[in-house]
């Protein structure tokens, strides 16, 4: 579904991603682990075309396609969806209202017609349960003074309508307290179908109990320095990320 | 000849052909012609209009006097009305009144017009109470009181309350060339009263209208007023607009002033608080492009204790738009307690358009809470991201981050049609189809 092959990406001439490859393939969770300023949202933000990143070199491809040149909208058109580590607060906008806007233009892109209103409020209906969200949570300006637990809530509800093909979570169990976490981790794994699939950036092993990878790859210094299985997490939990740094200066 | 040599020779004409007989009022047509002749129109010079010249639209040869010839029917402009509510109706055509388009009133209160009440003497306690009392004695504001001849009167009695707004509006056709106009509307409402009203200034065509209107609106003990001004006019027409408001104590009167359409508009807004307990809010939505001009020049003076005023102006400006915003409060040395807030808030969208934005605050009491603040400032990256990830392409995200840095001044609209109408005006404005409604 989604193939990077060595990419390389830098923001005002200072590189960040130096060389990344990454092979996800329907129906897979893949996390992306790594100490602070590795990479890991840049990577996110590359994958869901942020403009301030020039790629240098390499290609991602997403179902065979190369994206790299696309727009933002573009990518989430396709079937791209970024959870944000810090959703953006937007008064004067509510959450039906903006929700509804991002599905009508996504289904306008696809040459559909909005959706019919009595399938939206059921589609609404059903996915704020799914998250646990109050009704009246979904008539309050977007973001405007939430919680970071409802921040991701409502990222994660978000997801939920727009139904990627590919989710990128970033950082999404930054500020959230055990039972949001349980939450927004319950519904992200209710969503997932064989033909969709995760991409999990955390720093901590802890959300993955919850979302559980089928692989693992630590990202270190823009490099992805080891990949494997879930098994990876719990090792970097015990043991933190410097064996990593110095197994990876070693090989440089 | 120059516009203002053509005023002061018209008058005279003006005089003879004038219907109305009120020896009050001539008396002080005469002194307003010689204010005029004195001042003229403001210049750059003048502090307050440092950043607004009127030289360019004053060029063109205005026809003073226009003629009552009009076949307007409803159905044509019927866009124009908020025409989803039931309201009265005050309508001009070339600054004549225009009966058939209009619904006016004389039970238990009265929404009917100036010439009536400058010309019936069962007026006349009025116009010697409250005409010209508190218009300032400048240039633009004598010239409508020298050649006053039309407008709107609204009168709410004791503890009436107006049960539909009242819409007042100033159609010019285009058979003049190019035309000045010069309304003048009186608004008494009296103690414990309310009302609505909404008031619009329209050109059917292409064409060069000057509109030089003056109001002035008296809320007696705790009268309510909200007056909402939609300025959406053609791309030929200019707009100034002087209002002054004398509130007494407890009364609530906002204004709305929503400037979208026109070529120079300029909004002297002006309220006096003479009473306690008094509140007074400014609010504004200006989203301008292409050359047009919107200045608004508030004025919030503070005399009496306990009381409070809100200012919340927001601008959007792109091309090579100008905007002005000049917000003066005073505070006198009796107003302790005062409340008083301003905001101007703006978006630029274009290297080329230009804000000017001056708070003044002159404050002589020591017991006050003042604050205020201006920004100026472009649409936020972070935001255009998180919105175009989520499948909403650029040109409606801007649409959209514009429209909710507006959407504040929106919610305090107390017509759900006119609010309803104004954001169609907004979507209309920035070009897009946002997908909800708005």
């Amino acid at each position: 579904m989604l193939k990077i092959n060595n990419i390389h990406a830098h923001i005002d001439e200072k590189s960040i991603l130096k060389g990344i490859h990454l092979d996800i393939k329907p129906g897979e969770v893949h996390a992306i682990m790594g100490p602070n300023g590795s990479g890991k949202s840049t990577l996110a933000s590359v994958i869901a075309g942020k403009e301030d990143y020039e790629i240098e070199k390499g290609s991602i491809l997403f179902e065979g396609e190369d994206i790299s040149e696309l727009s933002v909208e573009e990518r989430a058109h396709k079937g791209i969806f970024l959870s944000f580590q810090y959703p953006v607060e937007i008064p004067g906008v509510t959450v039906t209202n903006f929700i509804k806007t991002a599905l009508n233009e996504t289904r306008k892109a696809k040459g559909l017609d909005d959706m019919p209103a009595s399938e939206m409020l059921k589609r609404i209906r059903e996915k704020s349960e799914l998250l646990e969200i109050d009704r009246k949570f979904l008539s309050r300006s977007l973001n405007e003074g939430f919680s970071g637990g409802e921040k991701k809530r409502n990222e994660i509800f978000q997801m939920a309508m727009l139904e990627p093909k590919l989710a990128i979570l970033d950082e999404t169990d930054s500020g959230l307290d055990i039972d949001a976490l349980r939450i927004v981790a319950n519904g992200v794994n209710k969503l997932k179908t064989k033909a969709n699939a995760t991409l999990v950036i955390t720093h901590y092993q802890r959300l993955l109990d919850y979302i559980v990878p089928d692989y693992v790859h630590v990202l270190y210094n823009g490099k992805i320095v080891k990949s494997g299985g879930k098994e990876l997490a719990f090792e970097l939990e015990e043991k933190g990320y410097d064996w990593i740094k110095q197994e990876a200066n070693q090989n440089a | 000849m120059e516009l203002k040599e053509k005023l002061l020779s018209s008058f005279i004409a003006f005089e003879n052909q004038n219907s109305i007989d009120n020896s009050f009022i001539n008396e002080l047509r005469g002194e307003a012609i010689k204010i005029f002749e004195n001042e003229g129109f403001p210049t750059k010079k003048n502090e307050a209009w440092k950043y607004t010249s009127l030289n360019k639209i004053l060029k063109e040869e205005y026809s003073i006097f226009p003629k009552a010839e009009n076949t307007i029917e409803y159905k044509d402009i019927q866009q124009y009305f908020i025409h989803d509510i039931d309201s009265y109706k005050i309508i001009f055509i070339d600054g004549k009144y225009a009966s058939h388009l209009s619904k006016t009133t004389h039970e238990g209160i009265d929404v009917c017009l100036m010439s009536a009440v400058m010309s019936k003497s069962k007026y006349q306690p009025i116009i010697e109470n409250y005409f010209n009392k508190i218009a300032s004695k400048n240039g633009l504001n004598a010239l409508n009181t020298a050649f006053c001849s039309e407008g709107a009167y609204i009168h709410i009695k004791k503890n009436k309350l107006a049960e539909r707004p009242i819409q007042i509006i100033h159609f010019s056709t285009g058979v003049e060339p190019s035309l000045l106009l010069q309304p003048r509307n009186l608004i008494v409402v009296d103690e414990n009263a309310q009302v609505q009203i909404i008031e619009r200034h329209q050109s059917l065509t292409e064409h060069a209208t000057l509109t030089n209107s003056v109001t002035e609106i008296f809320a007696a003990k705790r009268a309510i007023i909200d007056y909402y001004k939609v300025q959406n006019d053609k791309a030929k027409a200019s707009l100034i607009d002087n209002t002054f408001i004398d509130q007494h104590q407890e009364s609530d009167v906002s204004v709305h002033t929503f400037s979208f359409g026109g070529k120079l508009t300029r909004n002297n807004l002006s309220f006096f608080q003479n009473g306690e307990h008094i509140n007074s809010t400014l609010k504004g939505v200006t989203i301008v492009g292409h050359k047009q001009h919107v200045d608004h020049n508030t004025l919030v003076h503070h005399i009496e204790p306990n009381c409070e005023s809100h200012q919340d102006y927001k601008g959007i400006f792109g091309d090579s738009a100008v905007g002005v915003f000049n917000g003066k409060v005073v505070v006198e040395k009796e107003a302790q307690k005062t409340n008083a807030f301003q905001a101007n808030n703006n978006l630029l969208v274009n290297d080329k358009a230009t804000i000017n934005t001056k708070p003044q605050l002159e404050i002589f009491a020591d017991d006050v809470k003042c604050s205020h603040g201006c920004t100026i400032g472009q649409l936020d990256e972070s935001a255009m991201f998180y919105l175009r990830a989520r499948g909403i392409p650029e040109k409606e995200a801007r649409a959209l981050l514009m429209y909710a840095f507006a959407n504040n001044v929106l919610e305090s609209v107390k017509i759900p049609q006119l609010k309803k109408r104004i954001n169609k005006l907004i979507a209309n404005k920035l070009g897009v189809n946002i997908g909800f409604d708005l």
